[in-house]
């Protein structure tokens, strides 16, 4: 029995070696990568690995289900783009609907859930406007968590259509106006990058920094280890295509308020996944690295969270990132009251 | 962290691995499924975990917790008497939330002469009970719960799990058959009181063989015997209601269901009595083409 998620980022990096595994170690892997969100980027890595006949069909089956959700993806962003048209103004797709439009290598078998969406804060009212309009509803409609979200989040309180049952999150930044770290969100639209579809994208610098940000300071690190593989992908595509994408993610970084953020995730990435950093912006591994790992890599081979301990921890700094503490308590203490 | 016990089930086409934090479950499983073919290579499709819904729930009132590589988020916790149910629906949630390798049909399938005989409705129309009386006639049972098709080749292929009879649907049954052939009886469970029986061993042993859908029924138990023609629309319609996984499969699953629909002779049947069923249903087979 596997006692943690390393075969799974063993495979990920090396495919041949899942060559070594026989049908237990298979049936955890295959558990691993589905409670992981990667068993499509997975199956595609596998794509010319003589993998065992049996575990053949299932992967297939992921790619096929990812396939579709890229399929199901774009549509929704087309949607929204139809809804948005009138108000003229820029539409940036973010996370996976971002890497699978602009034909990321981040994009291929990614799973995608929830469209991500960001739009200039002043243009806010408007597009809230548009989307109720265009069918979309509020999925919580407490006055609290309205006013908490509106007051202090870098997104709109979630919205559904109600036909398509598809989330909507719509971002005016990417992170919590409370978090410490305040990315200039200005830049980030002007230097966004048009899609034949009208829609945008975020820069590469931009679109890296934002996996990263949303890997360290808005989270608890659940679901790091595809965020993670993201963050490899993204990598290693925009530093081949531009001799200059390390200068440009190094002042991309300053400007964001991000540059500790990015040197611990270009180290964590080059220790999990060999991705190929320019020393300049990783530096040298230190201690807390080690206990990120223990929580990347806290999943069993029955698919199962392990290490209750670390991830609480990681839970409650992912509170204390997003928040200073008086406000912090005041709002534990509103969410406790109300469950 | 528990440890987990495990066992390996094979049923038709799909493989799972059943974890569990109780024995219990397993040891049920392994009696009522002894007949099915056994794992000698530790591959699953999927894994389905039993565990408490709290570290203390292990002991205390234990309450079983379904997930697995499939889950869904409210799923309801069982006390560990209804492990065996918690273990068939976590196996059916794995097919309903994840196999795409066929179109999936709310439905209960039997056999004759390579054909099949599929029976769809919603709970309480006597599908199930009514696969289960077929199958003690001279029908194979190729499933109760699920008929997989085939979207490449049209054909029904078997799922033949434990048959899981309901309410009044039990003493029926119990009337007819063996006790050996029977689980373990599972009172005030969401659904009612519930008891599996294992089904006749020519559907496991035959479970790889497929048929040609043959004929479609909407029974409808408890009203005047009638058997009333269909709208193809509205059979599509309900077909992609009685899918869990219509949508997952785009358009494959559209052209399946289309081409199922097209060639699938379909009635609603009306009955009162096991007899009358089976006497309407003989009577609709031998017109067949």
């Amino acid at each position: 029995m596997m006692r943690n998620a390393q075969p799974l980022v063993d495979a990920l990096r090396e495919p041949e070696t899942v060559l070594s595994l026989d049908g237990a170690g298979w049936t955890d892997l295959i558990s691993i990568a589905r409670a992981e969100s990667l068993i499509g980027s997975l199956a595609h890595r596998l794509a010319n690995v003589a993998v065992p006949e049996v575990i053949k069909p299932v992967l297939d089956d992921a790619i096929q289900a990812t396939d579709l959700a890229r399929l199901q993806a774009l549509w929704e962003a087309d949607c929204a783009r139809r809804a948005l048209v009138p108000l003229n103004c820029k539409t940036i797709l973010m996370k996976g609907t971002a890497y699978v439009a602009a034909d990321c290598d981040a994009g291929i078998g990614r799973s995608i859930g929830d469209l991500d969406i960001m739009v200039d804060r002043a243009q806010l009212p408007a597009v809230e406007k548009a989307l109720l309009d265009a069918g979309w509803e509020w999925v919580k409609p407490d006055p609290y968590d309205d006013e908490y979200y509106r007051e202090h989040m870098h997104e709109l309180p979630p919205l559904i259509h109600r036909e398509r049952d598809r989330m909507i999150d719509v971002h005016h930044t990417i992170l919590p106006l409370t978090a410490k770290p305040t990315p200039n969100a200005q830049a980030m639209l002007d230097a966004a990058i048009k899609l034949d579809s009208g829609l945008y994208v975020m820069a590469p610098a931009d679109m890296l920094l934002h996996s990263i940000a949303h890997l360290f300071a808005d989270g608890d690190l659940a679901g790091g280890l595809r965020n993670l593989w993201d963050i490899d992908r993204l990598v290693r595509q925009f530093s081949q295509a531009d001799g200059e994408f390390w200068m440009e993610l190094g002042k991309r970084a300053k400007l964001h308020g991000l540059e500790r953020h990015i040197a611990r995730a270009l180290r964590l990435a080059a220790q999990l996944y060999d991705t190929p950093v320019d020393k300049a912006y990783g530096g040298p591994a230190i201690f807390a690295d080690n206990i990120y790992i223990r929580r990347l890599l806290a999943r069993d081979g029955w698919g199962r969270e392990t290490r209750k301990f670390t991830r609480q921890a990681f839970y409650i700094r992912s509170h204390w990132l997003r928040m200073p503490p008086l406000m912090l308590a005041g709002h534990l203490w509103t969410k406790w009251r109300n469950t | 962290m528990n440890g987990l016990n495990h066992l390996f089930l094979t049923v038709g086409p799909a493989r799972f691995r059943l974890a569990s934090s109780w024995q219990e479950p397993l040891d049920q499983l392994a009696s009522l499924y002894k007949t099915y073919p056994a794992s000698y290579d530790d591959y699953a499709d999927f894994t389905v975990r039993l565990e408490p819904e709290k570290p203390w729930r292990r002991f205390v009132r234990p309450s079983v917790h379904i997930s697995g590589d499939y889950w869904l988020p409210d799923a309801a916790p069982l006390p560990l008497s209804q492990s065996l149910l918690a273990a068939e629906m976590g196996m059916n949630l794995q097919m309903a939330l994840g196999w795409r390798r066929h179109l999936l049909l709310h439905a209960s399938s039997v056999e004759k002469d390579g054909k099949a005989l599929l029976m769809t409705g919603l709970s309480g129309s006597g599908k199930s009970t009514l696969s289960a009386m077929l199958a003690e006639k001279g029908w194979r049972f190729m499933g109760d719960e699920f008929a997989l098709l085939n979207p490449d080749t049209g054909m029904v292929h078997s799922f033949p799990r434990l048959i899981s009879l309901k309410n009044e649907a039990i003493a029926a049954m119990q009337a007819i058959l063996p006790i050996n052939r029977f689980g373990p009886m599972m009172k005030g469970t969401p659904k009612g009181d519930i008891r599996h029986i294992i089904p006749p061993l020519n559907a496991v042993n035959r479970m790889k063989e497929t048929a040609k859908p043959a004929l479609l029924l909407f029974p409808r138990f408890g009203y005047d015997p009638v058997l009333r023609d269909m709208g193809k629309s509205e059979v599509f319609v309900r077909l992609t209601q009685a899918s869990t996984n219509y949508v997952a499969l785009g358009e494959t699953g559209f052209r399946a269901l289309t081409r199922f629909v097209d060639t699938v002779p379909t009635k609603a049947m009306d009955y009162q009595s096991g007899e009358q069923a089976e006497e309407m249903i003989d009577s609709l087979w031998s017109k067949l083409p």
